[in-house]
């Protein structure tokens, strides 16, 4: 049962797609973490940050993670999860690729330019939506602490939070980099 | 990854011309799924067919399911590890701000006016605090998209 919800649930992932590696986050998040609670929310976190200092793609990536895990937490042995990972791998791609065929065969040179045009300049202004609302669902308690479980956790988390905002958007900082100055601040301060 | 595959397609390998590169780089954009995966399933059906397409987007997703579910397993392993949590506290917050950072050069290559402001709002609302799925926002958005562009002319 759960090989089949992997499955079903990675192949809607793949095909409601569109937008790039950072709209994807908003449609994992409410697959893997809200729907299905596979994965807490600071387990995701961690994926996207595992994601963002690996060259794979964040789709792919979070697919592989989460079948493995989630086969682990279930109780089954190491092969099983092994083959869960694959299997959730495999399902984010099957989709898009019967797309890719179909478009390459009929659509290519006869393209239907003009309507694909109207669809994306709907889909462009909702990405950035998506974006955001990713970006407020994941600022929990699990995340940044808070002020009633510690103030110091929770203030260190929102000036960490600052810094690699500052960092990335006003002085285009490498994210790895940035991440791992992060990750050493977090084990020299906690 | 654009680069890469260029220089590795186009350059080294003279498997397509530029052109035929372009226009396969803008279907992969303009079609669901990940980018690079559909790059290179679209440059392997080019080449040999349904079976170089299976082949060449396997290959370009496998590297990752390696690297990815190794370090799965090395999580699993040092679960609760005190100085891999210590690591991973300091860099959730930094997570997050780099996924809200995008969203103000999005909104800009968006071209995003005072009145198309409202769309990325109220989906955003509806996604955070009304718990729609993205998925009802982006079909939404493309029927929308379809229509007014239809309606327009």
């Amino acid at each position: 049962m759960l090989f089949l919800k992997i499955f079903l649930t990675f192949s809607k992932i793949g095909i409601f797609n569109f937008g790039g590696g950072y709209a994807m986050i908003s449609l994992l998040q409410n697959e893997i973490v809200k729907k299905n609670h596979w994965l807490t929310n600071a387990e995701f976190t961690d994926i996207v940050a595992i994601s963002q200092s690996t060259p794979g793609p964040i789709g792919i990536n979070s697919a592989t993670y989460t079948g493995y895990t989630v086969a682990i937490n279930e109780g089954y042995p190491e092969w099983a999860a092994i083959l869960s990972a694959v299997l959730a791998s495999l399902s984010v791609l099957w989709l898009p690729f019967l797309v890719m065929l179909y478009i390459s065969r009929f659509l290519i040179k006869h393209s239907d330019s003009k309507n694909v045009h109207n669809v994306f300049a709907g889909i462009r202004p909702v990405i950035v939506g998506l974006i955001a609302a990713a970006a407020i669902q994941l600022m929990t308690a699990e995340n940044f602490s808070s002020p009633g479980e510690s103030w110091f956790a929770f203030l260190t988390s929102i000036i960490i939070f600052c810094f690699a905002f500052v960092g990335v958007r006003l002085y285009k900082v490498n994210p790895i980099l940035l991440l791992v100055i992060c990750g050493l601040a977090g084990l020299a301060i906690y | 990854m654009v680069p890469l595959l260029e220089s590795e397609i186009v350059d080294k390998g003279g498997y397509l011309s530029k052109e035929e590169f372009v226009d396969i780089m803008a279907v992969s954009q303009a079609s669901p799924g990940v980018f690079a995966i559909n790059m290179a399933s679209h440059i392997g059906n080019k080449l040999h067919g349904v079976k170089g397409g299976v082949v060449c987007s396997i290959g370009a997703a496998l590297p990752s399911i390696v690297i990815i579910l190794l370090i799965a397993m090395f999580f699993q392993a040092f679960k609760g590890n005190v100085y891999v949590e210590k690591f991973f506290r300091g860099i959730r917050p930094a997570v997050v701000a780099l996924i809200a950072a995008p969203c103000f050069s999005l909104a800009k290559s968006a071209k995003l006016t005072k009145q198309t402001l409202w769309i990325p709002v109220v989906s955003c609302v509806l996604i955070a605090f009304l718990g729609v799925s993205p998925i009802w926002i982006i079909l939404v958005a493309a029927v929308s998209g379809f229509v007014y562009g239809r309606l327009k002319k």
